[in-house]
């Protein structure tokens, strides 16, 4: 007995020594970004909730990041290096992290993973999302109200749930003000390039649309906007410093109170799997200074806000109908959230066919 | 400004940073240097051009700043590749991770700042005349300075002595080498010279085409100039018609998703690239005017008998 207490007593020294000088407690938590932490866009929000993780926990906690990460198999190579490494939690960011995450949980029970965006769980795999799309749903109010043309262009990366949501939601918003409006689509099947993004939207403006929104990550479209003397919207984070004369408002991403919220539940034990969708009541998802717009249409924006914020508005509120005509719900009901998590068909009214 | 006008705008502003790499690219291959770093090189010539710009206020250092900043990656290059006689294609791949790391480190305080754009040059009443007066006489100055490097380009290599030499090099550098001429020295300075292209390309990216700096904003542009080196068969004129193709098809292809034609985007979005292969076929076949073409000494390591 007192042999194995020995080798026992060995085995914790050599545990000790390996972790080095670090407390035994102090939690790992990690982070994979698709684009680099500085994007000035998406990835950078998340980095920021991270920066807020480190500000608020303090000594409890040594947060990491890999930033680059290509969605598909390598992200798999990366998120395991970093349960490997010792991270008690792993935030993986991007949609296309969500089968390579759930890979590594499976050979990972004892680190706790959080996917951003995604829709699969497992006992040590959360997710979490924000309601984007009652940003959009305000954006697309503006865009109706500003337009001239009443013709909005919008420039997209891939045609997944979360951006034909976004679609959808901006188009509702415009239909509320202008039940004519029309929006013109462009694919560059990229979440960033913003060269390809500025000739995006330099076609959407040759082609008549003198508002532009967007669901890639660069400031490139609303640098563009500004050079033409026309408007959009910034995305995922304030773009205002790229294009003071052109930006409207910004759908701001704020992931850092529920980053707090989810390493303290694993600080103190109580972390369990969950699928969260926090909006702007929440506070996940903000609106940048309503800004170069007419005081009725700010007043507009605010009020739609806090109806969204409220309860009182839900932007795919019935009747929802269809490209094709068939009814969703009907007026009185609102898209359930499960049909909106793997949307996968546009609006009436918009002039466009869906890439499958 | 119509629709035509803008489209064909935009063809150019597409068109010229591909340019600016490939011409470089063209000029290093020529002497029979295959360099793979050129995405690496440009986009350490968008962040020296944004930063320079951004410290002094001036694009025209910004621009200087840029092509020195191109010419030092591709200095890296010559010494590891020329004079320590490594793989090439190693040491290319190696400068493009290496260009596209050092850059974000450069860069990363720079990011989120606006960029200072650089002006047009309107030549004054040429610049409103219909279609071609935007066209010809009111691009910004870089455009111009692509379409005279690409023009001196091809003076130098086909009708002057140091050309005649450099393309010597680049087809038999064992002949080159006994007829008394420095193989290792012409392949030095023509790697600088595509870094020092490659290095405006870039600027070109951070400075006019999104006056901003973001990591990896140079969106793989590097790969597409090193085709079109192929695709031109190593001929400028050729280059200059390749790069307008192939910024022609990536603007039009925006245009058909815009208009609505019901054709999926990543097939529109690979177009260019599959232009460029049906090119690349075509020219193949035609197999006496590419071998013709091709440096017969491209990408072999030149090690003098001593």
């Amino acid at each position: 007995m007192r042999r194995y207490l020995a080798i026992l007593a060995a085995a914790a020294v050599a545990a000790g020594v390996a972790t080095g000088a670090e407390a035994a407690d102090k939690l790992k938590a990690c982070w994979v970004y698709v684009g680099p932490h500085n994007d000035g866009g998406y990835s950078e929000g998340h980095d920021r909730g991270r920066l807020m993780v480190e500000k608020e926990l303090g000594d409890k906690v040594e947060t990491s990041f890999v930033e680059n990460v290509p969605e598909g198999p390598d992200a798999e190579r990366a998120i395991e290096r970093l349960a490997r490494s010792g991270c008690g939690i792993i935030f993986s960011t991007s949609f296309g992290f969500m089968d390579p995450t759930v890979k590594v949980a499976a050979k990972f029970p004892d680190v706790k993973f959080e996917h951003a965006t995604g829709y699969k769980t497992a006992p040590n795999l959360a997710t979490y999302n924000s309601r984007f799309y009652e940003g959009r749903y305000i954006l697309g109010q503006i865009a109706a109200k500003m337009s001239k043309s009443g013709t909005a262009g919008y420039i997209v990366s891939f045609p997944i749930p979360e951006v034909v949501m976004g679609i959808d939601a901006f188009m509702l918003g415009a239909q509320s003000i202008n039940p004519d409006f029309k929006i013109k689509i462009v694919w560059v099947n990229s979440w960033f390039d913003p060269a390809k993004e500025a000739d995006a939207a330099k076609a959407l403006f040759d082609q008549g649309a003198d508002i532009i929104t967007q669901h890639t990550d660069s400031p490139a479209p609303l640098q563009v906007a500004q050079e033409r003397g026309l408007h959009g919207f910034g995305q995922a984070h304030d773009m205002i410093s790229f294009a003071p004369k052109a930006q409207y408002t910004a759908i701001v991403d704020t992931w850092g109170p529920y980053y707090v919220k989810r390493v303290n539940a694993v600080l103190d034990g109580t972390w369990k799997s969950e699928q969260t969708w926090d909006g702007l009541k929440d506070g996940i998802l903000e609106m940048a200074p309503y800004t170069n717009l007419p005081d009725d249409v700010v007043a507009m924006a605010k009020k739609t806000q806090a109806d969204i914020e409220s309860g009182a508005l839900h932007p795919f509120k019935g009747p929802v109908i269809k490209q094709d005509g068939t009814e969703v719900v009907p007026a009185g009901g609102v898209v359930d959230d499960k049909t909106l998590l793997g949307l996968n068909w546009y609006v009436k009214g918009i002039d466009d066919k869906l890439p499958q | 400004m119509t629709m035509m006008e803008g489209i064909l705008l935009t063809i150019v502003t597409a068109a010229t940073p591909l340019l600016f790499a490939a011409i470089g690219e063209l000029v290093a291959e020529r002497a029979g240097v295959l360099n793979l770093g050129v995405e690496g090189m440009m986009a350490i010539g968008a962040v020296c051009g944004f930063a320079a710009t951004a410290v002094t206020g001036m694009p025209i250092v910004g621009v200087l700043v840029a092509m020195i900043g191109g010419m030092l990656a591709a200095g890296l290059f010559g010494i590891v590749a020329l004079f320590f006689v490594a793989n090439q294609n190693a040491t290319g791949v190696a400068l493009t991770l290496f260009g596209l790391g050092l850059s974000g480190l450069i860069g990363d305080r720079f990011v989120g700042m606006p960029g200072i754009p650089v002006p047009r040059v309107d030549i004054p009443g040429l610049s409103d005349l219909p279609i071609v007066g935007r066209l010809v006489f009111g691009q910004d100055p870089l455009v111009y300075l692509a379409v005279v490097l690409a023009i001196g380009t091809w003076w130098f290599l086909f009708r002057t002595r140091g050309g005649l030499v450099l393309r010597a090099v680049g087809d038999n550098h064992g002949s080159a080498h006994a007829l008394g001429f420095s193989v290792i020295r012409t392949r030095f300075l023509a790697v600088l010279f595509g870094g020092l292209c490659a290095g405006l390309g870039g600027a070109y990216l951070s400075l006019v085409y999104t006056p901003q700096w973001t990591p990896m904003m140079t969106g793989g542009r590097g790969w597409i100039a090193l085709a079109l080196v192929v695709f031109a068969s190593w001929l400028p004129g050729r280059l200059v018609i390749g790069a307008l193709l192939f910024g022609g098809v990536s603007i039009l292809q925006l245009h058909a998703q815009a208009i609505g034609i019901g054709i999926p985007s990543q097939f529109l979005s690979m177009l260019p690239y599959i232009v460029t292969v049906i090119a690349l076929v075509i020219i193949s076949r035609n197999r006496t005017l590419l071998s013709v073409n091709t440096p017969a000494c491209l990408g072999r390591a030149f090690v003098p008998d001593s």
